[in-house]
């Protein structure tokens, strides 16, 4: 029982490992969901750079930390 | 044929980095195992793992037909993402050298100890210990090659291609492990894991897209310009990193 619940929080280990990020990601999801309902080509831009934001901002918070 | 080629050469690709970086990880572990209490324990935990694999596969697979398209790549795109930017964010790190990069001798040397320092206990339990440990590792690490492998694969029907790159580095790291008989510490893991995470990141945004209903300019081709800034993105942003640590060292 040990073992599995071990698996099971490693295998969310793989999806979420710095929280800001986790949630950043799915902010920006969230975000270009929204904005597909109105125009697919922001909706696209949302999510690239919206991404490329969330790494950013989690490296730095990660520096910061160090 | 080139937009074919678009997603199955990087969907390949991406199964076949990816698994290489895995399967070697898991490898260490099984070898450290196999140094310290011998093959059986190694080869009963990894059998046992990859029996585990099988049925979650076996399992699973046939409920990705009934799942629609769309949902399917919406799903499929976000946890890409999570898990690409994870891995992106960590190899621009150690890239920028704020992390210590992975190193495959130091975890086979760190795993060996692990297991000798069971040697108080009873020869069964120790064998059991190294069983389990190999068992672990194996599902771990194969879990991850499964899944990317599924998330290439499924949003355009190329599963099989990309579980044949899977495939693939599996025999070839196996092979050199059997051939050389250590942890294959040569093999450039980091810049293994910088490539895949681009990739990953640029079919996680590509797939959450699809799912989202968004037409990508170029279509298909749309991967590969993904790649092109995820990578030089990522290598500026390791750049500044770098240069800003190693500034504020200096004061």
């Amino acid at each position: 029982m040990k073992l599995f619940s071990l698996i099971l929080h490693e295998i969310l280990g793989l999806f979420i490992d710095d929280e800001l990020l986790a949630l950043g990601i799915l902010a920006v999801v969230a975000a270009s969901a929204i904005a597909a309902t109105w125009s697919p080509a922001l909706a696209g831009a949302v999510l690239l750079l919206g991404s490329l934001l969330a790494v950013t901002l989690s490296s730095i918070k990660t520096i910061r930390k160090l | 044929m080139i937009i074919s080629w678009a997603t199955t050469g990087p969907a390949v690709t991406a199964a076949f980095l990816a698994s290489i970086v895995e399967v070697v990880e898991a490898f260490t572990i099984v070898l450290a195992v196999s140094t310290v209490r011998g093959w059986r324990p190694a080869l009963i935990g990894t059998g046992c793992a990859i029996l585990l694999l099988a049925i979650l596969i076996a399992t699973l697979g046939p409920l990705l037909d009934r799942v629609p398209i769309h949902v399917l790549q919406l799903v499929i795109g976000v946890l890409l993402l999570l898990f690409g930017l994870r891995w992106l964010r960590k190899a621009i790190l150690r890239a920028a050298g704020i992390l210590a990069l992975h190193d495959e001798a130091s975890a086979f040397a760190r795993q060996e100890a692990t297991l000798r320092e069971a040697d108080g206990h009873r020869d069964a339990h120790l064998r059991w210990i190294a069983g389990l440990t190999a068992f672990k590792a194996v599902v771990l690490e194969g879990l991850e090659v499964v899944f990317i492998v599924i998330a290439v694969g499924a949003g355009r029907g190329l599963l099989v291609p990309a579980a044949l790159g899977a495939f693939a580095a599996c025999a070839l790291v196996l092979l050199l492990g059997v051939l050389i008989h250590r942890p294959l510490a040569r093999v450039p893991e980091n810049t293994l894991k910088f490539g895949v995470a681009i990739m990953l990141s640029a079919f996680g945004i590509f797939w959450t897209g699809e799912g989202l209903g968004i037409d990508w300019p170029g279509q298909d081709l749309a991967v590969l310009a993904f790649i092109a800034i995820f990578l030089a993105y990522g290598l500026a942003l390791a750049a500044v990193l770098r240069r800003s640590v190693s500034r504020e060292t200096a004061q």
